[in-house]
């Protein structure tokens, strides 16, 4: 076979791969666009739940959901961050080291519920934060860990070799060199990294089941000790336990759910880009 | 030499198992300028990089040997390396400012180092562009991104990052060898003004750049310094047949 030939095959085969990537993403997309887009307006937005939530709006749960994420952003982002500067900058490259990465990368593949189930054991139960907007943002925390650790790694990793050793040469101590010749040049992809992990966080059920989501509330939670509605734990409950709702409903309730992490994701892309425009070295 | 800068005895280097450096003796001599030469992978740079150590970076990098300098073994356990980074700056092969300003590109430093006073600080910048002989070129355009100046203005910038941290020493390692013709006479013309103020240790791989800019040569083969003398006699009558046949270009 001539070589243009075969890759013309690979090139196609490659192509195809592709598309059924993305395709089914378009088409949930496009499904739940098409059902959910006369549902939305501003009161939806806006109001409670009314008649046992077949009517009136999802407020409490975007509010439920933006508090949860923003919340546990304040941990995870620290911490992850810290655990990420050690590990690239200061840890040895010994066993220690090692099985600490290995466990990062196997956190990151344990399923969702296994979070949710050891929030409820810690800190609910254990720690007695109840089940409340605090332990479900921490729950939530916790799974994004790796997330956020491996996104910061890479992001200091990619600051070059020698940003570290001219900060190093004009006198500057690690510490120093952490802080004013990494770091600044690696926040963009930290950045990047923390918006998704948050956009996953956006849209788990599992770990906020047992920790913080409420079936339904009258009131807005007033503290982080408070029990909220969520967006996804919602949107679960009204497709499967609330008889005679509207599909419309269900389907705006999920357009809303899958715009805000879309926009999450959209943003981490622009920043991302913004950086690889301004990126020279 | 009790007045040497540097006086260093069976300097011994490895990286892992690899002895790259067999037992270097040498004193280099203050407010001289210092050439070393010699073929690719020859040690030059380990050498350099072993005075301000900043070779301590690398993981598998074990030095024995004395390495004094200004009487006190660099290497000792009490030594302050970032101290001692301080007082020995170096210039790097690749131009390599930040992507920062002009400006903060060398006021950076300062404020980290504690100076916290504009005046001062935009003294500081002024002169020592001053004195890396790029003040004229950019005078006008501190703001500017350190990235868009050219490559020799680059490293004229570099320079003058390291000139402000007032160190005693500069070591330079291959500071031209990505630099244009012009741009390469700028900066031996400024090797040659800075010597009176500051002990200068520079790698080259021109032959010609070594006798235009120093007074002392050294000649490395295989991790040894085969000779090392005044730059005049090492050029026109060297000691050994070794450096003799690099010099004269007939090196295997
Ligand atoms: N980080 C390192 N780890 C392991 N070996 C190294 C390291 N750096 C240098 N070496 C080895 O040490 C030897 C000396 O290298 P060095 O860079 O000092 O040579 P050089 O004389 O500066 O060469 P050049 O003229 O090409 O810059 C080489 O064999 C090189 O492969
Ligand atoms: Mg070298």
């Amino acid at each position: 076979m001539k070589t243009t030939t075969k890759q013309k095959i690979a090139f196609s085969i490659l192509f195809l791969c592709t598309i059924m990537v993305v395709l089914p993403v378009l088409f949930v997309l496009g499904i739940i666009i098409k059902n959910g887009w006369h549902g939305i307006n501003w009161q939806f937005l806006t109001t409670m739940p009314k008649d046992g939530m077949r009517g009136g709006g999802i407020y409490p749960a975007i509010v439920g959901t933006l508090y949860l994420v923003s919340l546990s952003i304040v941990f995870s982002l620290p911490i992850g961050l810290l655990a990420a500067i050690y590990l690239n900058e200061y840890a040895k490259d010994n066993l220690l080291t090692r099985l600490i990465r290995l466990a990062i990368v196997n956190l990151s593949g344990v399923s969702s519920v296994v979070y949710g189930l050891f929030g409820l054991a810690l800190f609910v139960t254990f720690m007695k934060f109840g089940v409340s907007i605090l332990s479900g943002a921490l729950t939530l925390a916790i799974m994004n860990l790796p997330i956020v650790i491996t996104a910061s790694r890479e992001a200091l990793a990619s600051v070059p070799y020698s940003f570290r050793e001219v900060s190093y040469s004009l006198g500057l101590s690690r510490w120093q060199t952490i802080r004013h010749s990494v770091l600044p040049f690696a926040i963009p992809g930290i950045l990047t990294g923390a918006i998704l992990s948050l956009a996953r966080a956006a849209g788990e059920t599992a770990p906020i089941l047992f920790t913080v989501a409420a079936f339904y509330l009258p009131k807005l939670p007033d503290s982080i000790f408070d029990q909220a509605m969520a967006l996804p734990y919602h949107l679960y409950i009204i497709s499967t336990q609330i008889p005679n709702i509207s599909t419309e409903t269900r389907y705006a309730t999920a357009l809303v759910l899958v715009g805000i992490v879309f926009s999450m994701n959209i943003i981490a892309v622009v920043i991302r880009a913004r950086l690889r425009k301004r990126k020279k070295w | 030499m009790d007045n040497a800068a540097f006086s260093i005895t069976q300097m011994r280097v490895s990286y892992a198992r690899k002895e790259v450096i067999k037992g270097v003796s040498v004193s280099i001599m203050p407010n001289t300028v210092t050439a070393l030469i010699g073929p690719s992978g020859c040690g030059k740079s380990t050498f350099i990089r072993s005075l301000n150590r900043i070779n301590d970076l690398i993981p598998s990098f074990r030095i024995s040997g004395d390495i004094i300098y200004r009487q006190k073994d660099i290497y000792d356990k009490e030594t302050d390396v970032v101290e001692l980074r301080r007082r020995i700056g170096m210039v790097f092969q690749k131009p390599n400012p930040f992507p920062k300003s002009i400006y903060e590109n060398i006021a950076y430093g300062l404020r980290i180092h504690g100076l916290n006073i504009k005046d001062t600080i935009d003294e500081t910048v002024e002169s020592s562009l001053k004195k890396a002989a790029l003040w004229d070129e950019v005078k006008d355009n501190l703001k500017q991104n350190a990235l868009t100046l050219s490559g020799g203005q680059q490293q004229r910038l570099c320079i003058a990052r390291t000139l402000a941290t007032q160190p005693e020493v500069i070591l330079f390692d291959e500071p031209c060898s990505a630099l244009d013709p012009i741009s390469t006479a700028k900066i031996e013309e400024l090797i040659h003004h800075l010597k009176q103020s500051y002990t200068i240790i520079i790698v080259t791989h021109n032959m010609q750049q070594a006798a235009r800019v120093s007074e002392y040569a050294g000649f490395f083969l295989l991790g040894e310094l085969i000779e090392f003398g005044k730059t005049q006699e090492l050029f026109t009558a060297p000691k050994d047949k070794r450096t003799e046949d690099y010099i004269t270009g007939r090196f295997g």
